[in-house]
Formats: structure tokens, C-alpha cells, sequence
């Protein structure tokens, strides 16, 4: 399968991730060439087969109870954050 | 003897019966990681006074009686396990200023413990990678051999435990990132069950695949880690709420009577002829111990890399989302707009092969595609795992190599995504059906290092940990220390 440079750019902003023009040829033929390898896959006999959804047989995703367990610790956190004032992210505006 | 010569557990030893300080043995250790640290880049941070300070407590331990099994002992972490106060980069430009509030699980128990963190081991970035060379900070050189690879995704790992720069070091294994790298180091390194070991602050890369693990110089010493870094974890849904066995105690067993597994599939026509002897003289080893060897066949494993190369980036795309320029990580310079800050900031902060799996997953995920790639990768994937079910009401444990070739050039395979994800064509297995393997060295072709694996049903790490042990007893391959290093 070939991915044309539409599809590509189309991903990219799925993905929210800027290519610049070099990128984009090296992608298209990577992800054309990736994506005719995994279509192996259609060699498999798969009809009655139960998707795995997890790796130990029988087990699940554990839950807990829904109650507060973290101490509030935000000004530590933001400690990473590019940006911040008053306690809260900045980022551009969104509505102008 | 010189301490780095030493095994882990000889120093742990060492160390109780004080015949020298935890601060001699770090002293040793960070002159040898700075000695090492320009010729095979396998430090992204180095903790020199975080780590001369823990001594000092461990020392006071010691001194009081109170030593345990690991008290006073170096090691490293992988830097994807978060460090608070340390930085943690995941091998990213994306984290290269990133200092975690807060310590992963394996973290706080290794420091529990009263172990020594020394620093931070270079990674693939976002542990994807099979050679190292993804990282930001620039390739790992192999210590056999620094014109070579170490393998990846724990290359940095693999190539300091290998040099003697420290006697065990953390790893991950998604898909093969703990064994392939220390089958390429000549090292001894343990993937144990999916939901052994917490993966709680242990940056997430495909959350169904992803175990912590260790690098370590034996089977013995790897032990000795797994029984601290193992067990249940409330804060990790996927954590495993079963016992944990005392692993070192497990060592020792004889194995005569013990069923071995030869998979016929991984003896296909990409194994290096040299490596496949190395493999069958190891294996007449096992069967001279007493083991008996029957071939097995698990039909559905040769496409278990098609399967990652679907899983794996699926799970990526979902995961690295968070990394958006707005809570932490890198921000673009004067964004426009918030789709700007999105795009710039993801497309600066990621390198080229994270972004190339952050976009496969984004297509497989998407609509019309779903059905197609990712429900059917995880109906494969159910074929694979019922072909080691099958293959365990047979036998008590696999084994075959850990990769097809040993350590290849630095640049070699850069240009050609698909023959570096066929790297880890033994390795994926394992983790697609989340069971516990080990690579050990298992001898030479030429210089380079080759790895045997052994390939476990889940919750027998004290198996084949013994398993491994017995060979270590009877073999020195685990003990050669690569030239330059020694």
C-alpha cells in the first residue's frame, strides 16, 4: 500500500505532530512499507477467535473505589510546567 | 581481587561483613562510570553526590547490624523509571528538562532497600528502538566492540552492566528491551510476568506489553533484584496481586528431569549459523545436567512482529498524547495558536522514530482502519499466546536464541525501520502473551557476545532463574569482561 503525501499530512494532524518537508517523502515510504509488512496479518485464520484484551488469561483491569487518595500537591507539579500563573497552565488563547 | 570484579551478591556480602564501606565501592564505581563515561555514552546522569550520601546512610546500617540483602549496593536505573529530584528523560528531548515530583514504585523500593543510585542509563527514546540510536543523547556504544550497538531499548543498561560500571542496572522490556541488549553486552537479563514488577512511574510506552525488569552480571544477582523490585502495587492497575517467592532462596536446584522446549520456529533461516551453534552447544550442556529436549512448534510465532508493529504503536499513539507542551515537557517557542503549541511541540520534542510509531498507531486506530490492523493484531495475538499455552502442557520451559545475529554497527540499519524491528523476532513472543524470559550469555562468535534464551509460563521467574543458575555454575561466559573495560 502506498500512503500519499495527503494521507500523511492527514495523520500528522491526527497525531498533532508538525513534519517539516524533508520528513514527509521518508514517512510516506516508512509508514507505506511498515503497513504492507504488518498486513501479514491476513494470513492468520482468525474468524472464531476472541480478541486478547489482556495478556494474563482471566484477568482484568483491577477497579477501586472511587474516593480522593492524593493530597493536592499542584505547585509542586507545576514545578514542570512551562508556563504558569496564579496556579493555573497559560496557553495561546484559544477564543479570540 | 578489584570490586568491580566482583558479582552482585559477592558484594552485598562484602559489605555485611564490612570488608569495605559502601562509600569505598560508589567512590570505585563512579570513577569508573566517569573513566568509561565519554567512550561509551551510557549515562544520560551521573548522581555523584545524591549517590556518596546514600552510601554514608547505608554505611551507618551496616555498621549498626542492620545490613539487608541489598544494603549499600550501586546500581542504576533505566531513565525511564521517574526519580524524584533526579531528572528523568526517557532518552527525549521531550523530557529533557523533566524532574519528577514523585518516585516510580521500583524507585522507592530499591531505596527502601538502601541500595546506591549512581544515575540514570541511556535508552532508545521512549524505549523504541533495538540499537540505542534513538536517543536524544546519542548512541550507546557496545563495550565489546564501540564501533557496534548494544542493542536497545536498555542499551545504556546493558553496555554499563557489561563494562562493570555497575553490578546491576533496571531495564524494560516491551518487546525484547531487556534481553536483546544484554544478549548483545553479554549479560545476563530478566523480563519477568506482565504485572511482576509495578510499573507505577515507569514512563508508559504500550501499557499492555511494557514489564520492568533487570540487567544484572548472573542469574544469582538478578535474583537478588527481582525479590526488591517484585510485587503487588495498588497505584498499578495492572500490578499482579500473587506472592512473591524468594528468588535467591529458588537457586541451587539441580535440573536433571527438567522438560525443555526447543521452538522449532526460532531456528528459521535468519539465525546466524555461528550464533546457532553457540545456542546447540549450550543446549547438549542443559541436556549433560540431566534436562531433556523436545521440540516443540508454536505456528502463529512467526508473525508475531507484524503483531507488535500494530499493538505496540496503537498503545504508543494513546500513551505519548500526554506530552503536549501545556503541564510539562518541551514547549515550542511562540506558538500561534494552540494547535500550533500541539503540533511544534510534539514535532520538536519527538525524534524521528517516535514520531514514525506515534503515526502508525494513529492510523490503525483510526476509523476504517480499527477493524482491520488492531482488532485483528489482538485476535493474532490471542493464536500466539494459546501456541505457548499448548507448548507448556508439553514442557516446563523454552529456550532458543535471544536474537538472530550478534551486535551489529552503529548506522547500520538506521535507514531500514523493518530490518531493526526483525531484531526482536524471539523476544516479541514473549511479551505479546506477557511471560517471563531471560537472556544469559551463552558464549562467542569472534569478539561478540551471544545470548540464550529461556522463555518461562507466567510466574515462573524462580524457575528459570534457577535454570539460568545452573548454567552459570558450569560455564564462565558470564564473567568475561570486555577489553578496554577490564
Amino acid at each position: 500500500m502506498a500512503l500519499t503525501r495527503a494521507a500523511i499530512e492527514s495523520i500528522a494532524q491526527l497525531a498533532r505532530l508538525e513534519l517539516n518537508e524533508a520528513e514527509i517523502p521518508v514517512y510516506q515510504d516508512s509508514l507505506s512499507r511498515i503497513l504492507d509488512f504488518v498486513g501479514e496479518l491476513d494470513r492468520a485464520a482468525t474468524n472464531d477467535v476472541t480478541p486478547m484484551a489482556h495478556p494474563l488469561a482471566g484477568l482484568s483491569q483491577r477497579l477501586r473505589a472511587d474516593v480522593v487518595t492524593e493530597a493536592d500537591a499542584h505547585a509542586r507539579y507545576q514545578e514542570n510546567a512551562p508556563q504558569v500563573a496564579a496556579g493555573l497552565y497559560l496557553v495561546p488563547k484559544v477564543i479570540e | 581481587m578489584s570490586l568491580y570484579k566482583k558479582s552482585l551478591a559477592e558484594l552485598a556480602t562484602g559489605l555485611r561483613e564490612r570488608e569495605f564501606s559502601s562509600v569505598e565501592l560508589t567512590q570505585h564505581y563512579l570513577s569508573r562510570i566517569d573513566a568509561h563515561a565519554g567512550r561509551l555514552n551510557a549515562f544520560i546522569s551521573v548522581a555523584h553526590t545524591a549517590a556518596l550520601a546514600s552510601a554514608h546512610a547505608a554505611d551507618q546500617e551496616l555498621a549498626a547490624g542492620r545490613g539487608r540483602a541489598l544494603t549499600g549496593v550501586p546500581f542504576a536505573h533505566k531513565d525511564i523509571f521517574c526519580t524524584a529530584g533526579l531528572r528523568t528523560t526517557c532518552g527525549s528531548r521531550m523530557l529533557d528538562n523533566f524532574v519528577s515530583p514523585y518516585d516510580a514504585t521500583v524507585v522507592a523500593k530499591l531505596k527502601d532497600a538502601g541500595t546506591v543510585l549512581l544515575g540514570k542509563t541511556n535508552m532508545d527514546e521512549f524505549a523504541m528502538g533495538s540499537s540505542n540510536e534513538t536517543s536524544y543523547y546519542g548512541a550507546v556504544k557496545n563495550p565489546w566492540n564501540t564501533k557496534l550497538v548494544p542493542g536497545g531499548s536498555s542499551g545504556g543498561s546493558a553496555a554499563a552492566v557489561a563494562a562493570r560500571l555497575v553490578p546491576a542496572a533496571t531495564a524494560t522490556d516491551t518487546g525484547g528491551s531487556i534481553r536483546q541488549p544484554a544478549a548483545l553486552c553479554g549479560v545476563t537479563g530478566l523480563k519477568p510476568t506482565y504485572g511482576r514488577v509495578s510499573r507505577y512511574g515507569m514512563i508508559a510506552f504500550a501499557s499492555s506489553l511494557d514489564q520492568g525488569g533487570v540487567i544484572a552480571g548472573s542469574a544469582e544477582d538478578a535474583a537478588l533484584m527481582l525479590a526488591v523490585m517484585a510485587g503487588f502495587d495498588p497505584r498499578d492497575s495492572t500490578s499482579v496481586d500473587t506472592p512473591v517467592p524468594d528468588y535467591p532462596a529458588l537457586l541451587g536446584k539441580s535440573v536433571a528431569g527438567l522438560r525443555v522446549g526447543i521452538v522449532k520456529e526460532f531456528f528459521d533461516a535468519g539465525l546466524d549459523a555461528q550464533n546457532q551453534r553457540r545456542i546447540e552447544e549450550s543446549l547438549a550442556l542443559y541436556t549433560k545436567l540431566g534436562a531433556t529436549l523436545k521440540e516443540v512448534s508454536l505456528p502463529n510465532l512467526p508473525l508475531s512482529v507484524p503483531t507488535y508493529y500494530v499493538v505496540a504503536p496503537a498503545e504508543c499513539s494513546s500513551n505519548l498524547a500526554r506530552f503536549d507542551g501545556v503541564r510539562f515537557g518541551h514547549r515550542c517557542k511562540e506558538p500561534r495558536d494552540l494547535q500550533d503549541l500541539y503540533r511544534r511541540s510534539r514535532g520538536e520534542g519527538f525524534g524521528a522514530e517516535v514520531k514514525r510509531r506515534i503515526m502508525i498507531g494513529t492510523y490503525v486506530l483510526s476509523a476504517g482502519y480499527y477493524d482491520a490492523y488492531y482488532l485483528k493484531a489482538q485476535k493474532v495475538r490471542q493464536l500466539i499466546a494459546k501456541d505457548f499455552r499448548d507448548a507448556f502442557a508439553q514442557v516446563d520451559m523454552l529456550m532458543g536464541p535471544t536474537t538472530p545475529t550478534p551486535a551489529f554497527a552503529i548506522g547500520a540499519k538506521m535507514d531500514d525501520p523493518i530490518t531493526m524491528y526483525l531484531n526482536d523476532i524471539y523476544t516479541i513472543g514473549a511479551n505479546l502473551a506477557g511471560l517471563p524470559a531471560i537472556s544469559i550469555p551463552c558464549g562467542f562468535v569472534g569478539e561478540l557476545p551471544v545470548g540464550l534464551q529461556l522463555v518461562g509460563p507466567h510466574f515462573s521467574e524462580g524457575a528459570i532463574l534457577n535454570a539460568a543458575h545452573a548454567y552459570q555454575r558450569e560455564t564462565d561466559w558470564h564473567r568475561r569482561i570486555p577489553q578496554g573495560c577490564a
